[in-house]
């Protein structure tokens, strides 16, 4: 068969030498499972502890308070914040999964003039944050923006009576989330594509089906745990999103929370608020679990294979590029003009040892979360899929919910029980020796990794999720039939075949810990600032167009890691 | 096998490596801080220059600052807070968080309105709610905020969003001195003249007059003589800047509304004395300068040289209400604007 190649899974794991599953050859290190259960048990209960804690500081202070201003906010605006959340999230996901999922088919699948530039290019968006894209936007098509105030000229209109669409909309903030947060979903597809075997999909063709059916019946279903994570992850971001609805006036329950919290000065309101968010994340992410429950896809074929791209041509490939282009050029090129544009004069230096020491600090920041944040989700992952029963798999879930809570919440959340951990310390260190250790934790880079991890795990578990689930269960039964224990059989099959989707999921965080602001302003040490907290400081003093300067080194920073793990996936893909 | 114990590892390495060490040393003054200029830097410095004592600083909104500040408790190393509202402050003190300074020096240069009664905290630069407008298309501006809800000024008035501490502040300043039931009123008349909905920051209500969206606009003082010192994207010569005139309401009443940059000592400050060295620092006539010159606001002590982008303004009289009133009303303020289903 000329169309397709072969590879045996020990190719697969070329990095780490071949896993032989030949009966023939003993493991060298036979370790029994209660080894590993000490290991990987432990760090799971860990992480999910550090994720719960936010949660259980904001019952604590949802409960335990009065109920009047959750009554006037119920009263008032809260179902038409509940409605506008709704709308806002229903929209995100379709958008997110219709363009990522197409752009992910068609730079894995297809071929097309372009394809290997725009499947660098498609991911680009992503080092955006969403309230960067709003501000670009709002300046450059607000009604007196260069947009319109060049249509007004040109046509002679007057300053009304003429239909102009407004950006500050819910629609607005709609396309600003999705032009962001489909690269989740293309990501995280694009991994799935590139691993899936082929074997089903050429019995489709072989069957007689055409390659459009047998996307529909076969590529799409199996990649459907990627695309679903990849929606998901996009749903939670768009329930946290306080930065882009804010400026667009767009009323969410993310906005109830911080009015109840700066405007009302009602921590218990805020608290009452943001715990309905979590109740919104928790159902968003069962209705997940439980449709890929009834929908559960292994490659059974005995190899991997890899296609050959189907070419395009004439209008196909046009309406491929037009397809690449379009969020391309609004995710990427025209904010990034718009902002260039902007930020031209603005009298902020990039290469003076200040910017420096900004850039420094995100990087250190950046670096270090990515590497935890991975590290925590793997041992939850790969506990829940080893370890049977609810509890593991609860775990899980529970660490999903950071993602869909503002990170300012998530911030105080995380205050409330570290800071009274380090003044019990502190307390019992003068009582029992007379010395005082102050605060440790509060204050220290620490606690802001800490929340880092609480805030994007979901990110992490959602690429492991999508490079899990097409490895069929059969390997892991294979591999501890032959005597290796779990971390042998982790290290061995599992991270060489989804090499891809643990990369994807620390840049995702690496990329989501640069653009992160509210937890990295208020859980900073003293003098410790970041490209985002500079960004904020110049754009809440509304002189944007110097905070265009840091809001684009941090999309250039973002741009590396983002190039970098495409192509280690692309190399990997079609090696 | 190694992969379970690199994270155990990497998490101990972490929690031994990146605990904070604590600003406790002698010399160091610890400041929480939600101004977020640029131009502070300076002042920070030449404090630092006079007096040997080191600053340390965390910039934040207020709010989040706070949270800190309770969470932290007793072992909090903040020595001061510094709000850009009197909202906020007012709010830390009733958290417990600020503690009464006694200064002869504070008490002295900074007028009573601007400070609290008790000393827990001090204003120290102002900022005025004022009425701009389009030359061009209003003949006869109101005079008074009550003005601004007059059916006269149908669908020409812009203004912040409700949830924006000046369109609270405003408001609660009315609940202070007109009452309840005179703010609602106010407030249902504001948003029945409403020329679009509420969007944007202060310079963008400004944008809008040039635009031709917004025959009138309210905004602070600094953002206008912002633009009248350096070029503003929107608001340039090339813009129209010229057709937007301005009136400091009131003026035949309680007074032009302000707000302040305030800051206290807090309940647990480990360099108290640095701390109160540092807040009668502002209060000099230098520091007075750079504080309010930065941001293009006012100074509070008498005497002091205004910006040339502020004087050009012309003077004013300030509604004298004791700004802890803005704190006090600011919740009801909120409900107010929410009953009446402003954005």
């Amino acid at each position: 068969m000329p169309i397709f190649r072969h590879r045996t899974v020990s190719l697969l794991s070329k990095t780490t030498g071949p896993m032989t599953v030949s009966p023939a050859e003993k493991p060298t290190i036979p370790i029994p499972g209660r080894v590993m259960r000490l290991g990987l048990g432990p760090i799971a209960v860990l992480v999910a502890a550090i994720c719960l804690l936010p949660v259980v500081a904001v019952l604590v202070a949802a409960l335990t308070g009065s109920f009047d201003t959750w009554r006037h906010l119920m009263a008032t605006v809260l179902p038409g914040y509940a409605l506008n959340t709704l709308l806002l999230c229903a929209s995100v996901a379709v958008g997110a999964a219709a363009l990522g999922t197409a752009a992910a088919w068609l730079v894995t699948m297809t071929r097309f003039p372009g394809v290997r530039i725009f499947e660098v290019l498609l991911a680009l968006p992503l080092a955006f944050p969403a309230y960067v894209l709003a501000y670009a936007y709002t300046s450059f098509l607000s009604h007196s923006g260069p947009v319109q105030s060049g249509l007004r000229g040109m046509m002679g209109w007057g300053p009304a009576g003429y239909w102009f669409p407004d950006v500050r909309s819910l629609p607005g903030a709609a396309i600003m989330l999705i032009l962001v947060l489909y690269p989740y979903v293309y990501l995280l597809a694009r991994a799935s594509f590139l691993q899936q075997s082929a074997s089903a999909f050429l019995a489709a063709r072989a069957l007689g089906r055409g390659p459009w059916y047998a996307f529909w019946a076969v590529s799409l279903p199996m990649a459907r745990p990627a695309i679903a994570g990849g929606v998901l992850l996009a749903v939670m971001e768009t329930l946290a999103d306080f930065g882009t609805v804010a400026h667009f006036g767009v009323q969410t329950l993310a906005t109830g929370i911080y009015q109840s919290w700066f405007s009302m000065g009602d921590r218990t309101a805020a608290a009452q608020l943001a715990f309905c968010l979590m109740t919104v994340a928790l159902f968003v992410t069962l209705l997940d679990r439980q449709n890929r429950g009834r929908a559960r896809h292994n490659n059974t074929g005995k190899r991997f294979e890899t296609l050959s791209p189907m070419p395009l041509r004439g209008w196909r490939a046009a309406g491929a590029i037009a397809l690449c282009a379009v969020p391309v050029t609004l995710g990427f090129v025209l904010p990034v003009i718009v902002l260039a544009q902007m930020a031209v004069g603005s009298g902020q230096d990039v290469t003076s040892p200040r910017y420096l020491h900004f850039i420094g600090n995100s990087l250190i920041l950046a670096g270090l979360a990515a590497l935890l944040t991975m590290a925590g989700a793997m041992a939850l992952r790969f506990h829940a899929r080893f370890q049977a029963g609810r509890g593991p798999r609860a775990m899980v879930e529970i660490a999903r919910l950071g993602y869909a809570v503002p990170g300012g919440v998530i911030a105080v959340g995380l205050l409330v029980p570290a800071a009274g951990l380090d003044n019990a310390l502190d307390a019992w260190m003068r009582a029992n020796f007379g010395l005082s250790t102050g605060l440790l934790l509060t204050g220290s880079i620490g606690l802001m990794l800490l929340a880092y991890l609480v805030r994007f795990s979901a990110a992490a578990l959602g690429a492991l999720d999508g490079g899990l689930a097409p490895v069929p269960r059969s390997i892991d039964l294979v591999a501890r039939t032959l005597g290796a224990g779990v971390p042998r059989t982790i290290w061995r099959v599992h991270l060489p075949i989804m090499a891809p989707s643990v990369l994807t999921g620390a840049l995702i965080v690496f990329v989501d810990v640069m653009k992160e602001l509210p937890a990295t302003l208020i859980l900073r040490p003293f003098n410790f600032d970041t490209l985002a907290v500079q960004a904020f400081r110049l754009a809440s003093d509304e002189r944007l167009a110097g905070a265009a300067v840091p809001s684009l080194v941090i999309v250039a920073i973002g741009l590396l890691p983002v190039v970098l793990v495409l192509r280690t996936m692309s190399l990997r893909g079609r090696a | 096998m190694q992969f379970p114990s690199t994270p155990i590892k990497a998490l101990t390495a972490l929690a031994l490596v990146l605990t904070a060490s604590a600003a406790f040393a002698e010399g160091e003054v610890n400041i929480y801080s939600s101004r977020h200029y640029d131009t502070d830097e300076r002042l920070y410095a030449d404090f630092t220059a006079a007096t040997g004592i080191t600053i340390n600083r965390i910039e934040g909104n207020a709010d989040e600052l706070i949270e800190r500040m309770r969470a932290e408790g007793a072992n909090s190393p903040a020595d001061i807070l510094i709000t850009v509202d009197a909202g906020r402050i007012w709010r830390a003190e009733e958290a417990g968080l600020l503690s009464p300074v006694a200064s002869e020096v504070l008490d002295t240069r900074i007028p009573a309105a601007l400070r609290d009664p008790a000393g827990h905290w001090f204003g120290f630069s102002t900022r005025a709610r004022v009425i701009f407008f389009d030359k061009d298309k209003v003949q006869n501006p109101p005079q008074t905020y009550a003005a601004l809800a007059d059916p006269a000024y149908k669908g020409m008035v812009c203004m912040r969003s409700a949830t924006n501490i000046y369109s609270l502040s405003l408001l609660s300043a009315i609940i202070a001195n007109d009452g309840e039931e005179a703010a609602r009123a106010w407030a249902q008349g504001v948003k029945d003249n409403l020329a679009r909905e509420p969007e944007g920051g202060d310079t963008d209500q400004l944008r809008g007059v040039l635009s031709g969206q917004c025959p009138i606009a309210i905004s602070n003082t600094y953002y206008f003589a912002r633009a009248i010192r350096t070029e503003v994207e929107g608001l340039t010569a090339a813009d129209g800047f010229d057709r937007i005139g301005w009136t400091f309401p009131d003026q035949g009443g309680h007074g032009t509304h302000v707000n302040i940059s305030g800051a206290g000592v807090a309940a647990n400050a480990p360099n108290r004395d640095n701390a109160i060295a540092f807040l009668e620092y502002l209060a000099s006539d230098q520091a007075q300068a750079y504080f309010a010159d930065g941001n293009d606001e006012y100074p509070v002590v008498e005497g002091v040289a205004l910006a040339a982008s502020v004087a050009g303004l012309g003077s004013f009289t300030r509604d004298d209400l004791n700004l802890a009133e803005l704190g006090r009303n600011q919740a009801l303020a909120q409900t107010i604007y929410n009953d009446l289903g402003w954005k």
